[in-house]
This record gives structure tokens, sequence and C-alpha cells, in this order.
């Protein structure tokens, strides 16, 4: 079925559909990944974008029921060079166009991704629309003129969890009213970690789990006196979309917990503590997408290929509080990747430790997180 | 950390000469490590006996030594360099293994010489198979259950338990050398033994087979601050139990998820941890099981490898490079991408498009061997495609293979009338026809998961098949005049080239062209850059698709583009690619643009920074027309790359394609029989008698009137392929009816063959006025053992300066009746006083590095200059130059590969590479070439000698001086008598047919050290067969013809003497300033 795609500045792409009629709107980005395009699709820091993958073969592998990274479609469409119907992987469960299809999420190929890439690393990432009903260039242009931008856009409030639950077992599980006050199963020593929900990645509360943590996901407008009442060992700043300035009220509770608790920041949760700490972020003009962006740890000199997925990044000069120390950078653009404080128990990073997709160079992070709750309770 | 000041001195060892499994691919690492490391200040001294690499011409490292890859000859170079450094991991397995040698021989401590890149322990960590599989187990890796033996006793106790098949892996070797599949015992103790003496330790693995499980590879470097970066992943097409050298291989990894491949990277990783390489590049391979995804490790190679080539190539991070500078110190974070510019080494290259690699075999050229695949690497090149699908780069990549195809099938070309049987034996039994039996396989309706079954080959390549199957089915029969132009885009996107639409719409290519032009569907040309589009690039390396964006940067400069010569094979390989590389840095030098259009990722010549703009794409008509009219090139070099540019020639030139340097039609004259014989003529000159046959009965008269024996071929063909010298009319019918198919619609060629003829080969450049000789070359071997197989000496040795003269004045005739602008080579024979001219090549030949070695003159680049306008004198270039020194090129066989083959040599080219000696006199210059060449000559011992009549007399000089060298003789009955009567004292042993302990068993037994062997006649050349396969496996020192046997008689008696010194290639040079 043939598909338009129209960016705001006046450029289009044909292309056609491979999940039948459907039209959205958003910001378009690309990554460049060449594995984990169904972690892509359900990481919910993609919501209001339109992603396309650099990588031209898609959906040669299909889908399964392990891969998630939330529990749904996140993306507002999808974007590739060819879509393969024919998906080969013993753990295949549905072809791509099936899975998209059921969250009802629009996929479009025959697009030259490469040329999409170009111009949006050139003019930087932009407002398009796509669609497979209006295919009159003109309208499509002004669809994509008429959504609101990305910068000052506010976008936690649809990803995060409506109330609070327990990770465990691999998966979420609620609890009972009465247990309110004090919903972790296990009273033994295993960390108690609480995950403010911004848009969390599975994998970072797999992460955790994995470690012996139980994990405890909030809804990110919780307050910080909620959050001390669950008397938790340490917090998580997880990662989410849109623009980080744009979440005052998140922040206001990262104030107030400051130096109460260990606290790790992912991505999104990275922005935040870096907006608490009173420093301020800018939109990059294309952002970092993909599963091959090195970072250097300033304290060892080594090198990490991380994961990364962030359109915003906290401006490395505005950070000039002397007891902030700036740990990790972006050796692609020298940008702060990361950064810790000297006196209180707090440390973030802009890249995501928990990969999916991408190497898992940078899990020591959890580690760290885990040795900074032992510190605490050795107090 | 910024690089190490304590080493100014570095010692790089190459790989030698071209063999099945090391080609080009380690020059071009080598050439990268030594601009490398020398723009970092230090001093390269570089050991390669391989003359035809770019990496031993004098400008590339200061101190260059073209002497053999031996642990002797390496310990010589350091006692007289004193370098600080030894940088091992670049000169395939060759190098590494020789580094190993001359670490044990105590030299390296002796002059404390450090290792740099790999130490001795991670080397036999990695290599010794043993050792290997300890370290997979302690870090928790799954690895094939297996055992290890050195000796056929402990093998035997061991088969039953791991059971059939078995597979049989040495150490210390590469492509699958001496290994195998086992199917049941025979094979088994055959493969076992082999094993045995392949590897360096007598060490094999044999281990239980995971035959049709998924095969993968992962590039890895590593830098001593331990960062670990992952290249580029490849997936084999072709499943576990045909080696990754021999497999269809893909890049990136297509069918893994996020979660797979990252497994397989954290195992990569802790496995360089584990070995312990401290820098450089290693490559990492696996099995998965299609099943479950279980993951087994295969082996890893603590240096670049074939596949650190083909990743370079396919990513554009130029691995070899990187390796050099992480050995002296740098880290990756140091060095920047030059791709580029912004961005660090330290990065994993992501890419947005397919590559497809094809292997390249040339069975018909080793009759008597069967076509199957196995573990043991058979193929002797590889082209490489890129495309946006993998139905493009697989088509483009079929095309590039030039095997007369021009895609998957669809092309007049596909097989037909095949039985199932036929079909599922060839689908079960890998082959290097598998590709197109596949094609069959679909046209018949066998299914996808059918064929998978028969196959392993993953459901994910098979569909794609399957895809492109059905654009032919849906284009088959239409018109391309009503014909959507959706649907030609279509086809076009799936990599369909116009000869199969031409041949499915039923018109010629150039309508399709013609149509394509109105529709304005062109190819565009996008970017190789290492990070999909995400930061600029600079390196201008392109390949074609069809999609919207064009991203060539037109160059303000006038261009010149380079036709290089597409997949290596025998007959054609490294030398043009030397002769492209030497065009390319002249054009730039000469201020304008290069352009290299090339098919080869072995290559120097598709290394990103050779050219201005390097086109990695099919050397087709089409392929190169599109390049051609996007780039517009004030001229075209066609006279560099071998026969495939000259192929296109014409064809190109119809299209106004401005061909510079001879031209088309003189390269036709010299091609075309008859045209040729009037030209020779025209100049009095004589060539065999002969005539030219289009069938069978034409063949036979001719070959009556001129007399058996004759030399029959098809024209237009490289390499002396399907070439035979029959002695009867049964034996050219059987030829006839061969040769028909090897070039169709061109006649047979037939020559009176000339018998105890001395061949002579000349190289000379001409600028249409004058012409200069680069080199005259006498073989070593009589006319009758083609050229690229016979060695030869640079000056002649026995022939006198009558001679010479005689030659030196023909070949000026010639070259100025053809115009000849460029190169050209001419082979000659004299038979007693008779000069004969056999044939004469209007462009660069095998032998312009040899020459170009040996004389000092880069005469690639005086023919580039002449080509672009300059005459020789403004050049000022003096004229011939005659040695004072000796220079013996050798061939190298790739017989130990293909059992059961005849190793006697003929006008058909059976070598896949040369080497080069050079020393003052012959006999220490042909034993170097030797050395180089692998052959380990006795200094005592027994001689066995059995020739033919006619070289009895001939061979007496040589018997006596062997036995006056101390050699005991053995001969068969007839000889034996002549010997006898001729006063030298032999013992007569059996022929095979005369019963037993014969020739055979004492070569088995050891008894024999030197086999002397001619034969005449297809009953006596089977009879002997058996004599030279026996000493070929048991790797004693034979030759099958009198003059080697002349020559290795003076090697063996220069090697008593022990006289071999080591010189550099810069001080012969020097020596030669002013002998013009
Ligand atoms: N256990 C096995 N079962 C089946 N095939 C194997 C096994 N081990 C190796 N092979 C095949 O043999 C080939 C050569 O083995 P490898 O160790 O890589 O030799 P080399 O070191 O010469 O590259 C591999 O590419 C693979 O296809
Ligand atoms: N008339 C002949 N008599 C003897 N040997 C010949 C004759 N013609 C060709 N040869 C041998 O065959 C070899 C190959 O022939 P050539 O014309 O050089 O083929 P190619 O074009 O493949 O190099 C020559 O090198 C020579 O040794
Ligand atoms: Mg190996
Ligand atoms: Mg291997």
């Amino acid at each position: 079925m043939k598909a338009l795609l129209a960016l705001e500045d006046g450029t289009v792409f044909p292309g056609r559909s491979f999940t039948g009629a459907g039209e959205a709107q958003g910001e378009a980005v690309f990554n460049t990944a060449m594995t984990g395009y169904q972690e892509v699709l359900t990481d919910p820091s993609y919501k209001g974008q339109l992603v396309s993958m650099t990588y031209p073969l898609i959906g040669n592998y299909g889908t399964n029921n392990e891969d998630v990274e939330s529990d749904r479609i996140q993306v507002e469409a999808f974007l590739v060079k060819e879509y393969l119907p024919f998906p080969s992987n013993f753990r295949c469960r549905f072809s791509l166009a099936d899975y998209l299809k059921q969250g009802r999420v629009l996929g479009l190929e025959g697009l030259d991704t490469r040329a999409l890439t170009r111009h949006l690393r050139n003019f930087g990432a932009m407002r398009v629309a796509a669609s497979t009903e209006n295919l009159d260039p003109q309208a499509l242009i002004e669809k994509a003129r008429s959504i609101p931008p990305m910068l000052g856009l506010g976008l936690v409030d649809q990803v995060t969890t409506s109330q609070a639950y327990i990770w465990a077992g691999g998966k979420k599980s609620g609890f009972p009213e009465r247990e309110k006050k004090n919903p972790w199963k296990v009273k033994d020593s295993s960390y108690r970690v609480v995950v403010l929900d911004c848009g969390v990645k599975y994998n970072i509360l797999r992460s955790l789990e994995k470690r012996g943590c139980q994990v405890l996901v909030v809804p990110a407008q919780t307050q910080a006196r909620e959050i001390l009442e669950y008397q938790p060992q340490g917090l998580l700043l997880s990662n989410g979309p849109g623009d980080p300035a744009a979440n005052p009220g998140i922040v206001q509770t990262v104030q107030n917990l400051l130096g109460l608790l260990p606290i790790f920041g992912i991505c999104l949760g990275h922005q935040i503590a870096g907006l608490a700490l009173g420093g301020t972020t800018f939109k990059l003009k294309f952002g970092h997408r993909g599963a091959n962006q090195p970072v250097k740890y300033l304290k060892t000199g080594r090198v990490e290929i991380t994961s990364q997925n962030h359109g915003f990044s906290v401006d490395i000069s505005s950070m000039n509080d002397p007891e902030v120390e700036l740990t990790h950078i972006n050796l692609n653009d020298q940008t702060l990747e990361g950064l810790e404080h000297k006196r209180i128990p707090l440390f973030s990073v802009q890249y995501h430790p928990e990969a999916s997709p991408g190497p898992h160079d940078a899990s020591y992070l959890f580690d760290h997180f885990l040795s900074l709750m032992e510190k605490q309770r050795r107090k | 950390m910024p690089k190490r000041t304590d080493i100014r001195k570095i010692l790089i060892i190459g790989s030698g000469p071209i063999i099945i499994s090391q080609a080009c691919e380690f020059d071009y690492s080598g050439t990268q490590a030594c601009k490398a490391l020398r723009e970092e200040g230090y001093e390269i001294v570089l050991v390669n006996s391989n003359p035809a690499t770019i990496m031993t011409d004098p400008e590339m490292a200061q101190r260059t030594y073209i002497e053999p890859v031996t642990a002797e000859m390496v310990a010589k170079i350091i006692e007289r360099e004193r370098p600080q450094a030894l940088l091992p991991t670049l000169g395939g397995q060759t190098g590494l293994n020789t580094a190993v040698a001359v670490a044990e021989m105590g030299v390296l401590e002796a002059f404390n010489v450090e290792l740099i890149g790999a130490s001795i322990p991670v080397i036999r960590k990695a290599e010794d198979r043993d050792e290997f599989r300890k370290a997979m187990w302690k870090i928790g890796l799954r690895v094939p259950e297996s055992v290890i033996v050195t000796s056929l006793e402990q093998a035997r106790e061991s088969a039953e338990r791991l059971g059939y098949p078995v597979i049989i892996r040495p150490s210390f070797t590469l492509g699958g050398t001496g290994g195998g599949i086992a199917y049941n015992r025979e094979e088994f103790e055959l493969l076992v033994s082999s094993g045995l003496e392949a590897s360096m330790n007598h060490q094999v693995m044999l281990e239980q087979s995971v035959l049709g499980w998924k095969e993968y590879e992962l590039e890895v470097m590593r830098d001593f601050k331990d960062n670990v970066v992952i290249i580029c992943s490849i997936e084999n097409f072709d499943p576990m139990g045909v080696h990754t050298g021999d497999s269809i291989t893909v890049a990136p990894a297509q069918t893994l998820t996020d979660r797979e491949y990252q497994a397989m990277r954290d195992a990569s990783l802790a496995i360089m941890r584990e070995i312990g390489v401290e820098t450089g590049g290693s490559n990492v391979q696996f099995a998965v099981n299609p099943a479950n995804g279980e993951l087994v490790v295969i082996e890893m190679n603590p240096r670049v490898s074939r596949s650190s080539a083909l990743a370079s190539k396919a990513t554009g991070f130029p691995i070899a490079k990187i390796a050099a500078k992480l050995a002296v110190g740098y880290t990756l974070d140091e060095i920047p991408n030059d791709i580029t510019r912004e961005t660090m080494a330290s990065f994993e290259p992501t890419i947005d498009y397919c590559v497809v690699k094809i292997p390249r075999w040339t069975f018909e050229k080793f009759p008597g061997t069967e076509d199957y695949l196995t573990t043991s690497m058979k193929s002797v090149g590889e082209a490489m495609a890129i495309g946006r699908t993998f139905k493009e780069a697989l088509q483009k990549g079929i095309r590039s293979l030039e095997i007369g195809r021009f895609g998957f099938g669809a092309d007049g070309k596909d097989l037909t009338g095949l039985s199932p049987d036929e079909i599922g034996q060839k689908l079960r039994q890998p082959n290097s026809q598998r590709l197109f039996y596949l094609k069959a396989a679909l046209e018949s309706g066998m299914s996808v998961s059918e064929i998978y079954d028969l196959t392993g080959i993953d459901p994910w390549f098979l569909h794609n098949l399957v895809q492109i199957l059905e654009m032919e089915k849906t284009l088959q029969g239409r018109s391309l005049g009503t014909l959507p132009p959706d649907l030609l885009r279509q086809a076009k996107e799936y990599g369909f080239s116009d000869v199969q639409l031409g041949h499915l719409l039923q018109v010629s290519p150039q309508d399709i062209f013609q149509k394509r032009r109105e529709l304005k569907l062109l190819p565009v040309y996008k970017l190789v850059d290492t990070c999909a589009a995400e930061f600029e690039a600079y390196t201008p390396y392109y390949y074609s698709t069809y999609e919207m964006e064009d991203e060539t940067r037109p160059s303000e400069k006038e261009r010149i583009m380079i036709l290089g010569g597409g997949p290596n094979r025998i007959g054609q390989g490294i030398e043009f690619d030397y002769c492209c590389v030497h065009a390319s840095l002249t054009a730039r030098e000469e201020g304008y643009a290069s352009i290299m259009v090339n098919s080869n990722p072995e290559t120097v010549s598709t290394d990103y920074d050779i050219s201005d703009k390097l086109f990695f794409e099919p050397l087709t008509h089409e392929d190169v027309r599109h390049i051609m009219e996007q780039e517009k090139p004030r001229g075209i070099i066609v006279q560099f790359g071998g026969q495939t540019p000259l192929n296109l020639a014409v064809g190109l030139e119809q299209v106004k394609a401005p061909i510079i340097g001879t031209s088309p039609d003189s390269i036709d004259r010299a091609e075309d029989r008859e045209r040729f014989k009037a030209l020779l003529k025209k100049l009095g000159l004589i060539q065999p008698e002969n005539g030219t046959a289009f069938t069978t009965a034409e063949a036979l008269a001719v070959a009556e009137e001129i007399g058996y024996p004759v030399v029959v071929r098809p024209s237009y063909v490289l390499g002396g392929r399907a070439m035979e010298i029959v002695y009867e009319p049964g034996a050219l019918e059987t030829f006839m009816a061969k040769a028909v198919l090897v070039s169709p619609g061109h006649p047979i060629l037939i020559d009176k063959f000339l018998e105890q003829a001395v061949e002579i080969d000349v190289d000379a450049v001409s600028d249409g006025e004058k012409t200069v000789i680069c080199g005259i070359m006498e073989h070593i071997e009589e006319a009758g053992i083609h050229s690229g197989d016979s060695a030869c000496v640079l000056p002649p040795y026995t022939l006198d300066a009558g001679q010479i003269e005689r030659i030196r004045n023909n070949t000026y005739a010639l070259a100025r009746e053809l115009g000849v602008r460029g190169l050209m080579n001419i082979q000659y024979a004299f038979k007693g006083e008779t000069l004969f001219v056999l044939e004469v090549n209007p462009r660069a030949s095998r032998t312009i590095p040899f020459v170009s070695k040996a004389t000092g003159v880069p005469w690639a680049k005086v023919a580039t200059r002449v080509m672009l306008g300059q005459t020789l004198d403004s050049q000022g270039l003096q004229g011939e130059i005659v040695p004072g020194h000796v220079s013996v090129k050798e061939s190298v066989f790739p017989f130990l590969r293909f059992p059961g083959v005849d190793t006697l040599l003929g006008p058909e080219m059976k070598s896949t590479g040369e080497v080069m000696g050079i020393d003052q006199g012959f006999g220490p210059a042909f034993a170097k070439s030797q050395l180089a060449a692998g052959m380990d000559l006795p200094l005592s011992g027994t001689v066995f000698i059995s020739v033919k009549d006619p070289d009895k007399i001939p061979i007496l000089a040589t018997a006596k001086k062997l036995a006056r060298l101390g050699f005991n003789i053995m001969a068969t009955s007839g000889t034996s008598r002549f010997l006898e009567e001729a006063g030298v004292i032999n013992q007569t042993v059996n022929k095979v047919r005369e019963g037993r302990p014969h020739v055979v068993d004492l070569i088995k037994n050891g008894e024999i050290q030197l086999v002397i062997n001619t034969t005449i006649g297809s009953k006596s050349v089977s009879e002997s067969a058996s004599i030279r396969q026996t000493a070929l496996l048991h790797r004693v020192a034979y030759t099958t013809t009198v003059a080697g046997a002349r020559a290795t008689t003076e090697a063996i008696e220069a090697l008593q003497q022990k006289t071999l010194s080591v010189r550099t290639i810069q001080e012969y040079h020097e020596g030669l300033k002013n002998r013009a």
C-alpha cells in the first residue's frame, strides 16, 4: 500500500505500508543499532516519535515474548528500507508486521532511510506526518507543522504507571491497598529499591532484580514523602520521553530527596538529576540513538560502547557546582554522559547501562548502585 | 597513552606467496601497517618473498627484504638489522608461525627483540587447539566435544568414541589446511595423517561434528588499556562444515536477535581477555544451533585474517592500520577515525547496507578432483558486493565473479533438465555451483523447508532467493514497451542486471539500458562511512543502488578511471592489482583525480586511501558504464587489470569510453589469431605453424597438416585456460568436445608444439615512438609449461648476446607495429636458433611487479605516465636495465589442496602465486626461490632419476654433478642402464608396475630425498603420476623437467656451501644506479 512521509521543512519521502492503512505524526528520529528493533519499538522513551532504523533489512528474526521493554509498542510509527516478511529465529512468535498490526502501529518500508538520516543529521530532528490515506504532500506537510514541537513537551504522564507495582519474577505484580504502607515482599537484607517510573525500560528492573534487589515501581508524580514512607534503600530515576525541563514536579521531588538515600539516574533520570543539581538541559540537533556510542569513564580512562537513546542533554557548562564531578563524556561529541556527587550518594548516566538493545559494557553501574546502598546501610 | 618511544625499528613479517587461504589480503594489511607505522616515524624492516606485493615496493618500508619467509632467513635479517620489535600479526599464519619458530630458536632473546601485537604465550593459547579448548572451558564457554592427538594411533582410539562424522582440525594452520570431515575410517586415517603433517606442532584436534549449525564470525579489536570493540559481525550463508573461506558470507549478521548477538559479543570480549591478545585485531568463530540458539566457540585467530580484510572493506574501518597503531602503544580513543575525522576509532562501526562475499573457485583447472566443499578451503579468490538489500548484494556479487553469470540465474544459463536426485545430491553435498542448484531446486518446486533440510542454509536466505525468483517470474515474457516503470525499478532494486532483464524481456541489454535512461532509472551511489550517515564522511568509498539520493561529490580535477581485475583466480591475481594501484597513485601524482573500480575485497586497490574515489562495483559493461557516465573521466585505463577489463574494452569503446593507452583495435590485432598471423607475416616474424578451427573436423584437418604434437586452446582466455598438448587425433577429439564450452563463439587455436624449446618472457613499455625493454626473462622449464608456472631468471642465463639482440629487435618491431602505448608482454621460444613468437599481450603482464623489483624501475608507473601523454624520454628513462644480480621467479602450486591431481606441469596455468629469490649468482638465487616456495632441498641423501629418452643425454651432466655432491643415485631400468654406461654409479629400482618394493614404497619410507622425473605421452604420464603424488604428499623435493633438475642441483650446491646471505631491495637498487 502506497504511503507518504512528510517533513515539516517540506521534504517528502515516498514509501509503502507493510501494516495496512494508517496515519501517524510526531518527531522523526533515527536509530543506528543493527539489532534489537523489538526493544526499540517497546522503549517508552520513543513516545511521540517516528523511529527510522538505519539498518535497511528489518523483520529478519520476527518478534518474541521476551525482548520487550514495556507492555506495549511505544513508537508512533516504524520506518524502514526493506521489511522482510519471513522471520527466521528459534524464539520467533510473531512476524514484525503482525506485531505492529496488533499494536495498531504504522510500519512503512521502501523509504530511502539513508537519505532521511542524512537529512535529519543536517537539518535536525523534526516533526513529520506519515499516512497511507492522505497522500497529498502539501496537506501532510501542514499536518506535520501543526503538531507541538518536542522542545518543551512533557510526555512522562503518557507512559508512567498509573499505580505502584512490585517487579518480581520478571513481571509486574500489583499489591492490595492494605500493603500500601509496606509492599515489600521479603523483609530480609536484600536491597529495597524504589524506581520512579518516567517510562522505565523493563531491563532496568530486570537488572536490579538479577542483583537481588526488591523493586518497587512508583508513578512519576509520587511525592518525596510517599517515597520515603516505603523506606527504600535506594532510588532509581528511570529513563523516559520528552523534554526533561518539562518535568518541574519530578525535579522538585528529587531535590527533596537529595542526600536522604542513594540515587541512580538513567537517561531522563540523569537529566532530571542534572536539573535538580542546578544544571540546565538543551535539545541536541538530532540526538544519540544507537548501540555503538563510545563513552569514556574519566576515572579509569576506559571506553565503554554504550546503548543510547536521547534527544536532550545536560549542558556540561551548566554543571558548575564544585561538588558535582563529571564522570563520563561522549567521545563522539564531548557531551556529558555521566555525573556523580562528591558528598551526597547520587550518580547518573545519560546512556543505558541496562542496554537492551546494545552492548553490556556498562552493567557495572548497577553494581556501583548496590555498593552505594551497601555503604549507606553500614552508616 | 602516546606511542612508544623505546622502540625505533620494527620488523614486519609478510605472508609470502599467494596460496589458497592466504592471498592479497595480507598485502593489504601489511601495506596498511607499513604506512601507519612510518607515519609515526618508526623505521620499518620488512621481509616478504612475494614480489607482486605493494608492501615490498621500495618506498613502503625503509629496509625491504625480498627473501624467503623462513625462520633461518628471518634470523639472519634480525641479526643484520637489530630491530627492537617484531610485529607478527599482519603476515597471516605464515607471519605468525615464522615468528614462533624464530622465538623458539632463541633469536629474539639473543638480540632482545620484543614481540608486539601478540606474545608467544598468546599465540600458543589461541593456535594450539588444546590450550584454546582449555581456555574456553575456564571462562565457561562451550566448545564441541573433542580429543587432541599427536599420532595416528591415539587418533584411532578416540575416533569411535566421538562417532562419525569426525571433524579433523590441525593446530597452527589456516584455511583448514590438512583438516577435513571424515565420514568413515578410511577418510579418517587419511585426514589425520595429513593433518599431523600440516600442523606445526604435529597436533590435531578430533572434534564432534556440529555440521549444519549456523556459522558466525566476529572481528574484534583490543588495545592495551583493555578497550575492546567489535568491528563487524559476519553470518555464513553456508552452515558449519564449509570453511568460512569457501562460504558465501554476509555482513552484518542477519538472523540474530540483539540478545543472541550480545551473547556472542560478550563471549568474544571474554575470549580476547582470556587469551590475552594485548593489542590488535582478532577474529572469533562461533557456531549456533538453529534449534535452540546454543552457542559454541569454533576458534579464534590472534591476528588480522582473511575475514578482517573483508570486515575492513565491508565497514570502511581500517583494521590493519589501527592494529598497527595499537601495537605501538596508542589506545583506540587516541586514534582518529579518518572516515569521519571528528570521531575516534574507539567505537563500533554500524552499517546501513548489506554485504555479500562469494568465493571464486577454479575446480575446472584441476580435473581429477571432485567439486565439493568441506572444512579445508579450496577457493582461490572472492568477490564482494554491497547493496541496500541482500537480494541486490547477492546478484551484484554473482555477476562480480566473472564466471559468465549475470545474477541469480535468469541470464540464459540456468541449469535445466536436472533430475530431482541430481538436485538433491548437489544440495546435500556443498559444491562450487550450489547457488545455481538452489535456483534449479526452487524452480523445480522444491519448498524452502525441503531445501533447508538438505542444505542447512537458513530459511531467511532461502526466502530471499524465492523473492528473486518470483520477480523473475513476474517479468518473464512481458514486453519492455508495456512494462510498468515501477516494476522495472523494483527489479533493479532486487539487483537484476540488464543482461538478465534483456533475457527475460527478449531484448538486448542495450535496449534495457536505453529504456532506463528514458525513465531516468539509473543507480545512485552511496557512501560506506562506518556510521550509517550519523556523521559526515570524508572518504570517497561508494557503492551503487537504486534509491532517491546520490551522494557522489563532483571532483573538479580531471579524472582518470582504472578498471581493476576483479576476483583473484589462477592466471589473474595480485600482480594485476599491483599494477592498478600503481596506475592510481601515478594518476594522482600527475594531478588527476583517480577513480578505482573493483570488486575484490582482498586487494590494496580497494583500500579507500589509494584512489580519490573508490567504486566497489562489479566489473561488467553495465556497472562500469554507469560509473563512467556519472564520473565522465578523461581517460579509462584497461590494460592493468588483466583480461577482465580487456574483455570490456571493445564494448566500452562502442559507447564512447575514452580508453587511453594501446587502442582496443591493437589489442584485438594481438588477440585475434588471423589478424595476428597477418601482423607477424608483415614483420617477417615466425610463429609456430598454426591454424584455427570451430569444429572437430576442422581441428583434425589442421593438426594433420601441421603435424603432431600440437598445442590446442580456446582464444580469448588467460592462464592457458583449457590449454593442452595433444599427441594424437583421439586426444584432439576429446579436447574439442570440452573446449567449445570454455569460450563459445570463439575459435579453437591450434599450434605446432615446439619440443625442447627455451621459452622467454619479455616485458616492454612503449610510447608509440620509443620502446624500452623492462626485462627479458628466460624460463627454466622448457616451452610447454605455462609462463605463469615455470620458474624464470632475469637476466637470461643461457642465451647468448646474439639471441638476446634478436629478441630485442623483434620486440621493438612488434611494439611499433601495434602502436603500443603502455605495457606489452611477449612470449618467445628459441628452438635451436629459430626464434618463435608464441604470443603478444598488449597489456600489463603477471611479471611486471617481478621485473620492477628486479630492475628498480616502477614500470607500471612509467607506463601510466605514457598513457597520460608523456614520452619515455620526457620521463628521463635511460633505457633497458640489465642488473648485475640474479633474480629468480618461482611459482607456488595448490596441489596439496586438490588430492588426486597430477602435479605434472603443462600449458594450462595452475600456480596461485610466486616468490622471488635474489642473489649475486644463479645457484643461491634459485636456492632462495625454492626455500621461499616451500620446497626443502636436501643437502645429502638419495636422488631418484627417471627420464624420458630425449632427456637422457641432457640429464647426464646433472646426474654426474649430484653424484659429485655426494648423493646416491637410484634410477628406473632404462635410465639406470643409460647412466651405468655413462659411468654414473647407481642402483636400479622398480617402476610401480614392476613389483614391490618399488619407487613409491621407497619415497613413502623416506629413502628418497629428491625426485627427478620427466615423462612423455599419456601412458607414461599416468604411470608416473603416483610417484609425483607421493613425493608431494611426503614433502619430498621433486622436479619434472631436466632444466628444473639442473637448476635444483646448482641450488643444492649453493646450499651446501652455506653462501646464502640477505640484502635489502633498496641496496640492490642502489647498485643498479646508472647501469642503463
Ligand atoms: N566441530 C565442527 N563441526 C562442523 N564443522 C566444523 C567444526 N569445526 C570446524 N568446522 C568447520 O571447519 C572450518 C575450518 O575450521 P577452522 O578451525 O576455522 O580452520 P582454520 O583455522 O583453518 O580457519 C570452519 O569454518 C567450520 O565451517
Ligand atoms: N607452440 C608452442 N609450443 C610450445 N609451447 C607452447 C606453444 N604455444 C604455447 N606454449 C606454452 O603454453 C603456455 C601458454 O601459452 P600462452 O599463449 O602464453 O597462453 P596464455 O595466454 O594463457 O599465457 C606458454 O607459456 C608456453 O609455455
Ligand atoms: Mg585458524
Ligand atoms: Mg577459521
